[in-house]
């Protein structure tokens, strides 16, 4: 399904939409307080960028010396090309371990990697410890969010499916009551688990070390009780140094949730006596994004989520619209890389405000990469729907003419044309768009009559 | 060729110039160490409490599980350490020592110095840090700047008790982990 059609959907429940749309602003509204409370906020942005870019000049260099570093450390490293061998590495770790139940807290790679389905089908129980990963678990969807999974859903539809699951009582909505329900459900598998799953939020090179920062604990009390950790992370989570955490640190909660920091943030450097670790670098895609000059910087993303509480088609439309695992502004351009015909009109979701630029803590010029994408997608696949539309503004734009007779003529059939002709199925821009009211007089009149 | 060399191959294959590293400043924080901490942390939904009012709530509560890391309340503990951190899982409360608070953000660091085992923080029902005044440093720069290159196999920042937004953005304390964090300046 494309964009726009998904969208669609997603606006049926009007009342929902509108919903789904003031949550997000608060979030980002939260993030924009907080950030202002910092006065070097601007320099902490240049210069997480900065060590990002630095990051990806060098990555081979860095990747070696981490893995050199971690190894030293007592862990061990996996490297993976792609999403099926990501699957496989993990599943022969629990067949060694010969585990046929795990853990995992969240982690947006191993989405990526369809990892759930791949084990399940493989005999393997996978629960996911997030609160509102477990919800959307529950529901065999994917997070629609990649900080907040479960931002699409009501309370009064988690109450409903509690009640099924874990036999909450009917019709109970008290958040409270229906995440200690929870708690009390996660607390058994953690107990149980031999391995856990986790995500990487960063890898440091010196160290070799990696860290997790969540705000529930899941991810520790699955890794701390299990007898063997697996660490999944995409190659560009390097950072350099491990003073480099103090700026990315200050960034990440912020931006993501308007929150000083997360409240659990772990460096995993060596294996607790007797238990091991084992951490898997994963490409998947990302060797050809760097290879792309004009995407590349787009790897520095560090998955805050802040681009998507900003945008205002990605609050109107919802997580699922977008059919990539990652939604959103970033989304939208990491995913054409990943499989351009698939994705092809998500760089198209966007307005181009810039408002996802503006917020995103490391910097990535999104929407100009948004801009970009379209270029690289008309090449490929032709002209889309506005295209027409599109050459016939271009012929009246380039004669002085035909652009003032034409603006006399719209002036005029736009007020006495009904609404069926101007919003017909095959004016796409006349789709989810009013027109503004149409003036008088054109502006040039306005400026003969009122120039003295 | 293996999917390592395959990987470092392609990212060689590609022309980049080297960018530079950025020099990182020490930033600070316009308020006191201690006005900011306490701040952060009753933001956070933890509680900041003096060692009497630690004391007088301990007594109040009556846990029948508490397990103390420090050795200023060893006498305070019911149990000793089990083997396995399994065995914790009734855990009622524990008591931590911080290494050092972090005043605009409420972290304290900890790492297995003052962990026996890693689990503890987590699986407790409540949690309890000690922490020296003389301890608190303005933001996650000095913080790093502290820590160095020092080797520990795990090390914490914990920054409130266990929280989780995931229901329609209310905030509810009590995920997974703990359900209260007090910290004892003193």
């Amino acid at each position: 399904m494309s964009h726009p059609q998904a969208a669609t959907e997603f606006l049926k429940d009007q009342a929902k939409a509108k919903w789904h749309d003031e949550t997000l602003w608060f979030v980002r509204d939260k993030r924009d307080r907080i950030s202002k409370t910092i006065p070097e906020w601007e320099e902490l942005r240049n210069l997480a960028s900065q060590i990002k870019e630095n990051v990806l000049s060098k990555l081979d260099v860095y990747l070696e010396e981490f893995e050199r570093n971690a190894q030293k450390n007592g862990i061990q490293v996996h490297w993976a090309k792609d999403a099926e061998e990501h699957n496989q590495i993990v599943f022969s770790i629990l067949q060694k371990q010969k585990c046929t139940a795990i853990v995992k807290s969240k982690s947006i790679l191993t989405e990526e990697c369809h990892l759930n389905p791949y084990l399940e089908k493989n005999g393997i129980e996978v629960v996911d410890t997030d609160l509102g990963e477990r919800i959307v678990q529950f529901l065999n969807q994917p997070p629609s969010h990649i900080v907040l999974p479960a931002i699409h859903l009501k309370k009064g539809e988690i109450a409903e499916l509690f009640h099924e699951k874990l036999h909450t009582e009917k019709g109970n909505e008290d958040p409270t009551y229906l995440t200690h329900a929870a708690r009390l459900h996660l607390r058994e598998k953690f107990l149980k688990a031999k391995v856990a799953i986790t995500g990487v939020n960063f890898a440091v090179v010196e160290t070799g070390e990696f860290v997790v920062c969540t705000n529930e604990g899941n991810a520790d009390m699955g890794v701390h009780l299990a007898d063997v950790h697996i660490a999944c992370m995409g190659i560009e989570k390097i950072i350099p140094r491990r003073k480099d955490l103090g700026v990315f640190l200050r960034l990440l909660a912020r931006s993501a949730t308007g929150q000083p920091v997360t409240n659990y943030n772990s460096h995993f450097r060596s294996p607790s006596p007797g238990k091991e670790i084992h951490l898997i670098l994963v490409d998947n895609g990302r060797t050809a994004q760097l290879a792309r000059e004009k995407f590349r910087n787009s790897l520095k993303c560090i998955r805050c989520g802040a681009c998507m509480n900003t945008c205002p088609i990605y609050r109107r439309s919802g997580g699922y619209s977008y059919g990539s695992t990652v939604p959103g502004p970033i989304g939208s351009i990491l995913s054409p890389g990943l499989d351009m015909k698939k994705h092809s009109t998500l760089p198209f979701a966007s307005t181009l405000c810039g408002s996802c630029s503006d917020v995103c803590p490391v910097k990535i010029n999104i929407h100009e990469q948004l801009y970009e994408w379209r270029q690289e997608i008309t090449k490929t696949h032709g002209e889309l729907g506005k295209g027409l539309s599109m050459k016939l503004a271009n012929g009246i734009f380039k004669s002085p003419l035909a652009y003032k007779i034409s603006g006399n003529l719209m002036r005029t059939a736009l007020k006495t044309l009904p609404k069926s002709l101007i919003y017909h199925p095959i004016n796409s821009w006349g789709k989810g768009r009013n027109l503004p009211e149409t003036p008088k007089e054109s502006f040039k009149d306005w400026y003969l009559k009122n120039r003295k | 060729m293996s999917s390592r060399e395959s990987i470092l191959n392609a990212i060689r294959g590609i022309e980049k110039e080297e960018k530079p590293l950025p020099e990182l400043p020490l930033f600070g924080i316009s308020e006191d160490v201690e006005t900011g901490f306490r701040k952060s942390i009753e933001g956070n939904k933890g509680y900041i409490v003096s060692e009497q009012e630690f004391l007088n709530w301990l007594s109040e509560a009556s846990f029948p599980k508490v397990y103390s890391a420090s050795s200023s309340y060893a006498s305070i503990s019911t149990l000793s350490l089990p083997e396995d951190p399994h065995d914790l899982e009734d855990l009622n409360l524990a008591i931590l020592e911080g290494q050092f608070g972090v005043a605009e953000n409420g972290a304290i660091w900890l790492d297995d110095q003052q962990l026996p085992h890693r689990a503890i923080p987590f699986i407790t029902e409540h949690l309890v840090i000690i922490l020296k005044k003389e301890n608190l440093i303005p933001t996650l720069h000095q913080a790093y700047d502290r820590i160095g290159l020092d080797y520990s196999g795990f090390g914490l920042f914990v920054a409130g008790p266990s929280k989780t937004a995931d229901i329609e953005q209310s905030l509810v304390i009590g995920a997974h982990g703990a359900k209260s964090l007090r910290v004892v300046l003193c």
